[in-house]
């Protein structure tokens, strides 16, 4: 073997680095936000009894789990403006993101609100709590205990996730290996210490959402 | 020169998509054969070795399949292994599912209560016969529907490959959206070949599951 390994040219990178990273977070985060919003919205049609509600919503649900995220964005950045819809890199990538997680988080919530016993919210009402103190003192706590292990480990998939943005061109964190190879003609080096970027913010998000979890659910005595 | 998307670019797609499954099958044997070894390390009781599991699994799964593509495309040349897009895009996704299928199946074989050993044991089997004929049988009805669900995640990572230059379903998207300049046609039809394979296996998966759990 008689490559040199020169990972410490990539120290020169650093503001690029942690610019990719913020972007990173940032793209995950909205991700999030809005794809629970969409999956509210379609866990509650997939979930109603009228046809013309819960058909739409289970088709989108199986339309975007069965194909690839990678597609999906070509679609919306490449093939919306031929609709005239032309977005910006940035913002095809949160839109594609967003509904890619809506659908996996309708069933994330679905799995949520099923947890909740019907026994519990009928010992809620015949306690004469109103509809209302039901739902924030009983169930809220339960369902949001019952799919937070999913939606702190789909929040580490998605992060995962945004890579595949890079290839439209949003300047996130792996956006940034192609950077530095660009640079320094070092893509070994480049790719694998962007990947291990990718290691130590898993590692971190997993703590910090155990710790939560621990803070939230198990510390807190039983009310 | 631009053309119209015709019937010939969807034949060309199809084609396209026998590198797509192509790829997942290479990645399943792979991966399943290492995924066998990775499961076995995760279970046998030795301490280092659970560990090592562990740290494959995590150094997996804690990065984005995207950046191992790389990793590989670039790293196996330094390395002296010339590869090719196609095999950097085998290895690392047989790579990238062992970590799955080890994690399923070490599951599966945990779901077998420890009982069965137990009674297994004191009926004289040593631990080989022990997981043979009693543990593995019961475990395998529990990793199929998991399994095939997988295979689903396979199939659409194998599009990723299309950004290392591998000529799969969503590269040939990309160079027929080139020549016809109609992306949102080529990719639609592009998406509805994946949809057809993944939610054959989807269903597969989910009637596995049903089928096997009514006869537990």
């Amino acid at each position: 073997m008689n490559y040199n390994f020169r990972f410490e040219i990539l120290l020169r990178y650093q503001a690029e680095i942690l610019q990719g990273v913020l972007l990173t977070l940032q793209l995950s985060v909205l991700t999030m936000v809005f794809g629970l919003i969409i999956g509210l919205g379609v866990a509650i049609a997939a979930g109603s009894p009228s046809k013309w509600l819960s058909v739409p919503a289970r088709f989108y649900v199986e339309t975007i789990r069965n194909t690839p995220l990678l597609v999906q964005l070509f679609i919306v950045f490449f093939g919306l403006p031929s609709l005239g819809l032309r977005l910006s890199a940035d913002l095809a990538a949160v839109i594609a993101l967003s509904i890619n997680m809506g659908a996996y988080g309708a069933e994330i919530l679905r799995a949520g609100f099923e947890s909740v016993r019907r026994s519990q919210i009928e010992a809620g009402r015949s306690l004469g709590l109103t509809a209302a103190q039901t739902f924030r003192h009983v169930v809220l706590f339960q369902a949001t205990k019952a799919i937070y292990p999913a939606l702190a480990s789909q929040f580490v998939l998605i992060m995962l996730a945004t890579c595949v943005v890079s290839s439209i061109g949003v300047t996130e964190l792996f956006h940034q290996a192609a950077f530095i190879d660009s640079r320094t003609y070092r893509s070994f080096e480049a790719y694998t210490l962007i990947t291990l970027s990718y290691l130590i913010l898993t590692l971190a998000f997993r703590a910090l959402f155990s710790f939560i979890y621990w803070a939230v659910f198990v510390r807190r005595p039983a009310r | 020169m631009i053309r119209e998307f015709a019937g010939a670019d969807v034949v060309y797609l199809l084609l396209a998509a026998r590198w797509t499954v192509a790829l997942a099958i290479m990645a399943m044997l792979g991966g399943g054969l290492l995924g066998l070894v990775i499961a076995a390390l995760r279970i046998v009781p030795f301490k280092p070795a659970n560990w090592l599991a562990i740290l494959y699994i995590n150094l997996i799964q804690g990065t984005p399949l995207l950046g191992q593509l790389f990793i590989f495309f670039f790293g196996l040349p330094l390395i002296g292994i010339q590869v090719d897009a196609w095999t950097a895009a085998a290895i690392s996704l047989s790579i990238y599912a062992a970590a799955f299928f080890g994690e399923i199946w070490r599951g599966a074989l945990q779901s077998v209560s420890i009982r069965q050993w137990e009674a297994g044991a004191s009926l004289g089997l040593t631990y080989g016969q022990r997981l043979f004929y009693v543990v593995l049988p019961q475990a395998l009805r529990v990793a199929v529907a998991p399994t095939v669900g997988f295979l689903v995640q396979l199939i659409k990572n194998t599009s990723l490959t299309a950004l290392i230059g591998f000529v799969e379903l969503t590269r040939a998207g990309q160079i027929i959206s080139g020549a016809t300049f109609a992306p949102l046609r080529v990719y639609l039809v592009v998406a509805v070949v994946y949809f057809v394979i993944c939610f054959s296996l989807s269903q597969m998966s989910r009637r596995l599951e049903r089928k096997l759990h009514v006869a537990r």
